[in-house]
């Protein structure tokens, strides 16, 4: 079932081409990945379906629903969670409070002057940052923690809504290696354990190919191929554009030349 | 109203569109490469017509003649750069990476100190200067006279304009100049010789300063008070015009120019409430000014708490209920002085304290807080001076004033981040402040309003102490008590990480709104307290320095903790009630600490703090 349509979202920057005319769909408990060289447009598309961008032209449907121009916080109500390529989180407030926070606006409460915040849906937030593995965490202050442990905490909040649509702008970026399969491993076994919808940008292709179910090449703002991990692998177009754009294969022609 | 009055007006609002734009265009070009808003700049336009007056006048007895007059005038300015150029070096040079705040305050230092410098050197009164020689008989235009100097001044902003376009796309240091404006880092990273640049830039925009001030002279006499005069408005073209951007400032004068030529024809009393709703119009649809750009999100914050709230120990608890008995049992010693001086720390304990939520929980950086003091003040005057309400229904009058004022201005203020938000709140305050200083018939100008005495059985000193104390530590427990609610977090959380609160569904500008509107009206109930304390309320309530005062009450408490502002509050009121009697120089005392603080906590207490204990730390080792 068809969870998130996007259709013909198209932004320019001045004379830049961001994005035109992409389009693509994600399914129920599906992991999309969009990747593509650096200023492709994957930060842009993303931001367009997050509500932080406006498109020039376009729509974004949730549910059947339209909600294109709706702002993040407006999207955040409808089921859509995201994170952040550098992790967003509250720094003056402990873990759990971080969760706590989030549940305090599901539940309408924010404008509340009464009650003690740090008392409210304390159980609940312990309950989830038990599967991102940081509940044994829960009251340390979030500016103390190490950067892959503050990405499990955002990972946390993004979850706290019990969101249909989880987007995630690189989740891996700025992490050691081992750090960034174990991310990947857990958010991607949340998601299809729960059937939440992913979108996901990510340079780490091992990453990638390891988790994604269907892959999005977009190159110039434009999607240059799709399909499933093996059939992006295969695709000539994806190597040339993108792939074999790396340093690795100039280096294999490099090697090759005669001397 | 014949066409020919409408010209001459036209042409009046150009020659004072270019004397903004001449003031204004040097701040701008400063904020532009320095990422500094200068408060001093209005002082360095004071320190131009100050030196423009005395100097020319001996310069016309030396050899009287136009070339004397404009020597004086370009000689004045020059000297003004040249304490622009000390100014970079002494102060802004330490001052480029601290919160906007710090730099705020600290160049509100140099304000004081000028201020106090000016009073020394050329005495407290104001000093005429000299008509232009050739310029001193007006000009008949359609009929009419029109003084020929403001002819010259109509053409002196184009000018201006020309020289720096000339300068900044014809120069090296222009080129850099404008590359710094757009991406100082960049330009950093490219080798170039940035300590070098910023004094450049610093003389540059003290010169203009200079100028105005110096131009000003033959028009309007040199007085002591146009430091914060000038400094309101200018701040209103640059944030209409954008910040950075010369043309914007260009824009933004003659718009402002042309607004208070002919708004003065309609609201004769209350043109600045024109330029405000000129301003607020502007920011609604483009938030960074006319050609300005979208600012970068500020990295350092003032009052980034690193930790976690968290309730009070049971020692803190401790120290809390002994400072409630303490001040319970003060008039035990009997003295009525004492008495006094403390209600006033109480009442401006609690100013600072609504102060602190906004800056501290909110992340709003309030430049302007006194107006709903102010506002409080006189909503609790005028019921009571005009209406006959008793002090009892007066004075929750005081904070339903207050925040209705900050409902409206905070509208406006909320869609605004960072320097822009600090410049809209003062020129909101300064707004109202010449409102209560021109509406003489409801505010008593500035005489202000006298006779506001409390109920009879209120007006001891000892029972208004009492009365003080209820109310203060209600709502100053009140608050604290929000700091922790949902509301609080809430706040904190946008003030965190926008982005973040954004993403999980809350309205960030809503929130921030209320937090306006809660802190203006606990300043409000502060104002109506105090203004049953002195029984009379003047303009000055609404000023600058009551403002920078509770910033400074911050300061010294500490921005990082809850009740700091309590005690920051008590030890500057009770400083300023033993020092300020001894002294003429009180300002320039309260200057030199303010920019002492500064530069001695450049990251706020807390950092001063880290630093040393990681200093600690490492020799241990």
């Amino acid at each position: 079932m068809t969870l998130l349509a996007v259709r013909g979202l198209c932004k320019t920057f001045g004379g830049v081409v961001a994005a035109r005319d992409v389009s693509f769909e994600v399914a129920l408990g599906e992991l999309l990945a969009l990747i593509g060289p650096n200023g492709a447009g994957k930060t842009t598309t993303f931001n367009m379906v997050g509500g932080q961008l406006a498109p020039d032209a376009g729509a974004v449907v949730l549910h059947s629903q339209e909600i294109t121009d709706l702002a993040p916080r407006e999207k955040f109500r409808r089921g859509i969670g995201r994170t952040f390529q550098i992790a967003q989180t509250f720094l003056s407030m402990t873990v759990a409070e971080n969760v706590q926070m989030a549940l305090i606006s599901c539940a309408g409460e924010t404008r509340a002057m009464a009650s003690d915040a740090r008392r409210l849906h304390r159980e609940e937030a312990l309950e989830i940052l038990a599967p991102v593995g940081m509940a044994h965490a829960a009251d340390r202050p979030c500016s103390t923690l190490a950067y892959g442990d503050v990405k499990r905490v955002e990972l946390a909040i993004a979850l706290a809504s019990r969101p249909k649509l989880l987007l995630m702008d690189e989740p891996t970026a700025g992490m050691a290696p081992r750090e960034r399969a174990a991310l990947m491993e857990l958010a991607a076994s949340i998601a299809r354990e729960r059937r939440i919808g992913v979108l996901f940008t990510e340079h780490d292709m091992s990453a990638v190919f390891a988790h994604a179910d269907r892959i999005l090449v977009l190159v110039r703002g434009e999607i240059v191929a799709a399909g499933s991990p093996d059939e992006v692998r295969a695709n000539p177009r994806v190597k040339e554009v993108y792939l074999g754009e790396t340093g690795v294969a100039a280096a294999e022609r490099a090697r090759r030349a005669p001397p | 109203m014949d066409l020919s009055f409408l010209v001459v007006q036209f042409l009046s609002g150009l020659a004072s569109a270019s004397s903004l734009f001449i003031i204004s265009s040097g701040l701008t070009i400063v904020f532009g490469v320095t990422r500094i808003v200068n408060f001093a700049h209005g002082s360095l336009y004071m320190l131009g017509a100050y030196f423009a007056a005395t100097l020319i006048p001996r310069l016309l007895d030396l050899s009287y003649g136009a070339p004397s007059f404009w020597a004086g005038v370009i000689l004045s300015a020059l000297a003004v750069g040249v304490l622009g150029v000390v100014m970079e070096v002494l102060l802004l040079r330490r001052i480029y990476r601290a919160p906007e705040l710090f730099q705020l305050l600290a160049t509100f230092g140099v304000v004081l100190v000028v201020q106090d410098v000016v009073l020394q050197a050329f005495g407290p009164q104001d000093i005429l200067g000299p008509r232009a020689p050739g310029l001193r008989a007006p000009v008949e235009i359609m009929g009419r006279r029109f003084p020929s100097y403001e002819l010259v001044l109509i053409a002196a902003g184009p000018v201006v304009l020309g020289l720096l376009w000339l300068l900044l796309h014809k120069t090296r240091f222009g080129v850099l100049v404008r590359a710094a404006t757009q991406d100082r880092e960049m330009v950093g990273a490219l080798g170039v010789n940035q300590a070098l640049l910023f004094t450049g830039t610093l003389f540059l925009g003290a010169f203009l300063a200079g100028l105005g001030g110096a131009l000003q002279i033959p028009k309007a006499p040199a007085t002591a008070r146009m430091d914060l005069d000038i400094i309101a408005e200018t701040f209103v073209v640059t944030v209409i015009g954008g910040m950075g951007s010369i043309p914007g400032a260009f824009l933004a004068s003659l718009l402002i120019g042309q607004l208070q030529a002919f708004g003065i024809l309609i609201f004769p009393k209350i043109t600045l409430v024109l330029v405000f709703l000129l301003m607020a119009l502007v920011l609604v649809v483009r938030p960074y000014g006319l050609l300005g750009r979208p600012e970068a999100p500020a990295g350092a914050h003032a009052a980034a708490f690193g930790t976690p709230l968290r309730p009070w120990s049971s020692t803190e608890k401790g120290i809390a209920l002994v400072v409630l008995a303490a001040l319970l049992a003060l008039p035990l010693l009997g003295d009525v002085y004492l008495i006094k001086v403390a209600t006033e720390i109480l009442i401006f304990g609690l100013f600072a304290f609504s102060l602190h939520f906004l800056i501290g929980t909110g992340g709003l950086v309030s430049f302007g807080h006194a107006a709903y003091f102010g506002l409080g003040a006189y909503g609790a005057a005028l019921a009571l001076k005009h209406f006959g309400v008793p002090m009892e229904l007066a004075l929750p009058l005081a904070p339903i004033a207050a925040a209705l004022g900050a409902t409206l201005f905070g509208f406006f203020i909320v869609r605004l981040s960072g320097i822009y938000l600090a410049m809209l709140t003062l020129a909101a305050a300064q707004i109202l402040y010449a409102v209560a200083f021109q509406w003489v018939e409801v505010t008593g100008g500035d005489n202000g309003l006298v006779g506001v005495w409390p109920a009879p059985w209120a007006s001891t000193r000892l029972v208004y102490y009492y009365f003080t104390l209820a109310f203060a530590a209600a709502a100053v427990l009140g608050l604290r008590h929000v700091i922790y609610a949902p509301f609080g977090y809430t706040l904190r959380a946008a003030r965190d990480s926008e982005l973040r609160a954004d993403a999980v569904g809350i309205d960030v500008r809503r929130h921030r709104w209320l937090a306006f509107i809660l802190a203006g009206a606990v300043a409000g109930l502060a104002g109506g307290l105090y203004v049953f304390l002195k029984g009379s309320i003047d303009p000055s309530a609404l000023s600058i320095p009551v403002s920078v005062d509770a910033l400074t009450m911050l300061l010294l408490g500490g921005l990082q903790t809850v009740m700091g502002p309590l005690v920051g509050a008590a030890v500057l009121h009770s400083l300023k009630d033993q020092i300020m009697p001894l002294t003429e120089l009180w300002r320039m005392m309260l200057g030199l600490s303010i920019i002492a603080m500064v530069l001695l906590f450049p990251k706020g207490l807390v950092g001063a703090f880290e630093a040393a204990r990681e200093r600690f730390a490492g020799g241990g080792r």
